[in-house]
């Protein structure tokens, strides 16, 4: 498995999609076999994983948006996204 | 405990079908079903969904693609914000017929396959030879710009095949690849003798499966769906009776299950005559297995019950005649000798009765 790098850019599969489940107040990814609820960090960095943008960046922008520290998700964000490529929710381009 | 909200739903638009597969999910007597909802009620079903909290639709049949509605009614679900899969036999289906699912916003088309090897395949789809236009319809999925998802039903006349079934799943583009072992329910537990797999095959069948998934990872999902007859516990059939998915059949009959239509005795409300919101939550059938608190022993004091469920009331039911008992498939059921019994059968027999109608006529005759 790719290890998360900095000037990765990951993105959501095509298969893949975002979604605010006004029902039960939670945010989703649906995709063909399932649902997955999300946490509100996972939706955060999901929801800038558009294949253009580096982990870096959505670092850095996760960074202003909770005004914390980057030491205090650094390695969560690297986390989620390793988890969700392993499920082949995110494809993560060099 | 809160009445949990169903997240999925899925919606048989047809019990009509060309092919005839004898493992079929649909309900024996499904010829005696003979009603459609109409366009205008599948969209109102979809939207009633929607507000119940499901946001995912799947389309099925019969074949689906008999319709010619598919696209607006998919159109339909995807402007409540669902996601939308069809499953189709492909025989089917043409470039106009994909383009306007493409243009509906369908996210995700699945074509089943009956095995690699085009002889057997027909064999097993019965009637009008179809595979190589399944063929074609799967790579036409592709051109459409859709991610491909080939189903296979795995049973003991296709499963010797299963490296060539990757590899033709392979050459075909597929980004899923859905093995599903039989369950025998319904047309399969007719069939049962000439389609339950040696345990031999099932774990070669799966040895295959990992080494492919592992050898294909980013490239091809490979979903193995373990064979109950083999294993130590049951399936927690659909995570849990009226827990996660709603199914509703052609007719408009609501069912916690496609094939709880097997269960005699239990009575299916009609979405004609009740919002799924009052079936859901009210209707005596979807309350009737749903939880924990009914579960006879040795379900009630095992601590996998919350991981189970106790297992698959339909299988229960055709196995012992009693819905409310522990799935024989489980290795701790008193009836799990039916299961032993009929792993001893397998492969006695080859005659194949085929999903039709005529057969359908007959075999739900001498129930009523």
């Amino acid at each position: 498995m790719t290890a998360i790098a900095d000037t990765s850019k990951p993105r959501l599969a095509d298969k893949a999609r975002l979604k605010w489940d006004a029902v039960r107040e939670k945010h989703l990814l649906l995709f063909p076999e399932g649902v997955l609820v999300l946490n509100q960090t996972a939706h955060d960095v999901l929801a800038l994983c558009d294949g253009q943008r580096a982990v870096a960046e959505i670092v850095k922008t996760l960074v202003s948006q909770y005004a914390v520290e980057i030491n205090a998700i650094d390695a969560d964000v690297k986390e989620i996204l390793q988890k969700l490529a392993q499920k082949t929710f995110v494809t993560i381009n060099d | 405990m809160e009445t949990p909200r169903p997240f999925s739903l899925l919606c048989e638009l047809t019990y009509r079908c060309p092919l005839q597969c004898p493992y079929c999910s649909n309900p024996l007597d499904f010829a005696r079903h003979t009603t459609e909802l109409k366009t205008e009620e599948w969209q109102r079903v979809l939207t009633e969904a929607a507000d119940l909290g499901v946001v995912q639709a799947h389309f099925s049949g019969g074949e689906p693609l008999l319709r010619a509605d598919v696209p607006e009614i998919i159109r339909h679900a995807r402007g409540l914000g669902l996601y939308t899969n069809l499953s189709t036999g492909g025989t089917l289906l043409t470039e106009i017929i994909a383009g306007q699912l493409r243009d509906a916003g369908l996210d995700s088309l699945q074509v089943s396959i009956q095995d690699a090897d085009a002889e057997n395949s027909d064999r097993m789809a019965g009637g009008a030879p179809s595979f190589e236009k399944k063929i074609r319809a799967a790579r036409l999925v592709k051109s459409t710009g859709f991610s491909l998802t080939i189903n296979v039903v795995l049973q003991r006349q296709n499963i010797g095949r299963i490296e060539a079934i990757i590899a033709l799943a392979e050459d075909l583009g597929a980004e899923r690849l859905e093995l599903a072992n039989t369950q025998f329910n319904g047309w399969a537990l007719k069939n049962r003798a000439a389609l339950l797999p040696s345990r031999a095959q099932v774990e070669h069948a799966a040895c295959v499966a990992r080494a492919a998934s592992e050898r294909l990872k980013g490239q091809m999902k490979i979903l193995y769906v373990l064979p109950d007859y083999f294993e130590q516990f049951p399936k927690p059939c659909l995570h849990g009776w009226g827990r996660v998915f709603m199914t509703v059949a052609a007719d408009g009959a609501v069912l916690p299950c496609q094939t709880a239509r097997e269960i005699r005795g239990l009575k299916f409300d009609n979405v004609r005559e009740h919002s799924l919101e009052k079936i859901w939550f009210e209707s005596e059938t979807f309350c009737k297995f749903r939880g924990t608190d009914w579960l006879p022993e040795p379900c009630q004091s095992c601590p996998r019950k919350e991981m189970d469920f106790g297992g698959c009331r339909c299988q229960a039911f055709l196995l012992t005649g009693d819905a409310a008992v522990t799935d024989p498939a489980c290795s701790l059921s008193p009836r799990h000798n039916l299961i032993a019994e009929a792993l001893a059968e397998a492969g006695t027999n080859e005659k194949l009765i085929y999903r039709n109608a005529v057969e359908s006529l007959q075999t739900s005759s001498n129930r009523r």
